[in-house]
């Protein structure tokens, strides 16, 4: 139906030539634009409302005292449905400590949470299909659980700032109840809201896809950063770090990369890279965690993207 | 009446402020907006920001964000 839809605006409407090359391209824009547009409002929507019933104090609660690896895969999880504001990783981090949370779990949860998202999981099925989509969603809870797994292991607990553990808020903090009514109203608001913040980098995004395809040669990229390249991924994922952006915006470049000719496990490890590991998250958490722990949590991450993204290439 | 803000001061905490200075307005009272950023303060109330704190309650915390006619609806209701 949106197919009809698509092909009725570009040659009945428009009043393009069925078959041009503009007319392939504006069909293929409209009918993209309407269908990822659809898909997010509907995921987000569902997942805000899905999200209402994990505040951080609940998933707090759930990973308190856990074992470690049930703990970090638990954490990691949880870090894709537990709402929270980049804002609040300080407190939050605290708090899981405060309440017993390892330390590595707890890195599960922040590794997994901006990395793992339903815009990210929507937007890479909307472009390049329900696999691409399934697979970064796999191995991004991957990463977040080893990597999370690796830091807890190496009891890296000293390199947390000191006052973190004279933290006693008494655990008075409430979860707010809120009706099932309530809940929806704020899923719709939510929903609106991301609309607002993404749509542009879609439409570019979607845009390059239509338009920019026969104009540079499929293979640009492929010659220097192929399969073929063992460099390909690091070099992908080392000019991804300092990069950063939320999925949405880094879209447009992973669209461009993927559709001249870069494989699809170096273009999703850059975009992990992107989305993971962040300038002004490390300044917040700097707040919290000493230098050195930063720093190992910084190589771990590269070194763990890295690995994923090798992986990706040889079974895609 | 006191309310407070709880936030370190990010977007979305100054979104939250604004309208909450927003709402007192159109409720036509006068009461000034504390912006809490000590975390020590903070966290006695929740450890999601953004906080909207009203005569002492929490009413709000994390996101999503309500909107700024929810935001009018909590203070009232603690009026």
């Amino acid at each position: 139906m949106l197919k009809e839809f698509a092909s009725y605006v570009t040659y009945g409407l428009i009043m393009l030539e069925q078959g041009s090359r503009l007319g392939d391209a504006i069909e293929f824009f409209i009918y993209d634009t309407i269908k990822i547009f659809l898909l997010l409002s509907v995921i987000i929507f569902i997942v805000s409302i899905i999200r209402s019933y994990f505040p951080p104090e609940k998933t707090k609660k759930i990973l308190s005292h856990k074992k470690e690896f049930i703990g970090n895969i638990l954490a990691a999880l949880l870090g894709v449905v537990t709402p929270f504001c980049s804002c609040s990783a300080v407190p939050l981090f605290i708090g899981f400590v405060e309440a017993g949370v390892p330390l590595g779990v707890t890195f599960s949860f922040l590794i997994s949470s901006p990395m793992v998202n339903e815009v990210a999981v929507v937007l890479l099925w909307g472009l390049f299909g329900w696999k691409i989509a399934a697979i970064y969603m796999g191995t991004g809870l991957l990463v977040a659980i080893f990597g999370g797994f690796i830091i807890g292991k190496l009891k890296l607990e000293k390199w947390v700032e000191e006052y973190v553990y004279k933290f006693h808020t008494g655990q008075g903090q409430e979860i707010i109840k809120q009706t099932f009514k309530e809940r929806l109203q704020y899923a719709k608001w939510n929903t609106a809201d991301i609309l607002k913040k993404v749509w542009l980098f879609i439409i570019i995004a979607i845009g390059i896809g239509g338009f920019i395809h026969g104009y540079v040669p499929e293979d640009f990229l492929v010659n220097y950063a192929g399969k073929g390249n063992p460099f390909a991924v690091p070099v992908a994922v080392l000019l991804g770090v300092p990069l950063y952006s939320n999925a949405a915006g880094v879209l447009p470049i992973v669209y461009a990369l993927m559709e001249k000719g870069l494989s699809a496990g170096t273009v999703l490890a850059f975009m992990m890279a992107v989305t993971a590991l962040s300038l002004p998250e490390m300044i917040i958490l700097r707040k919290v965690l000493k230098m050195p722990l930063l720093g190992v949590f910084a190589g771990i991450m590269t070194v763990t993207i890295i690995a994923v993204g090798y992986i990706f290439n040889v079974i895609l | 009446m006191e309310i407070k803000v709880l936030g370190p001061g990010c977007a979305n905490c100054e979104k939250m402020a604004e309208m909450a200075k927003k709402a007192v307005k159109e409720l036509g009272i006068d009461v000034k907006i504390e912006k809490v950023t000590n975390i020590q303060e903070i966290m006695k109330y929740t450890m999601s920001t953004p906080g909207l704190v009203v005569n002492g309650k929490l009413k709000h915390s994390g996101k999503p964000l309500p909107n700024p006619d929810k935001v009018k609806e909590l203070i009232k209701s603690e009026i």
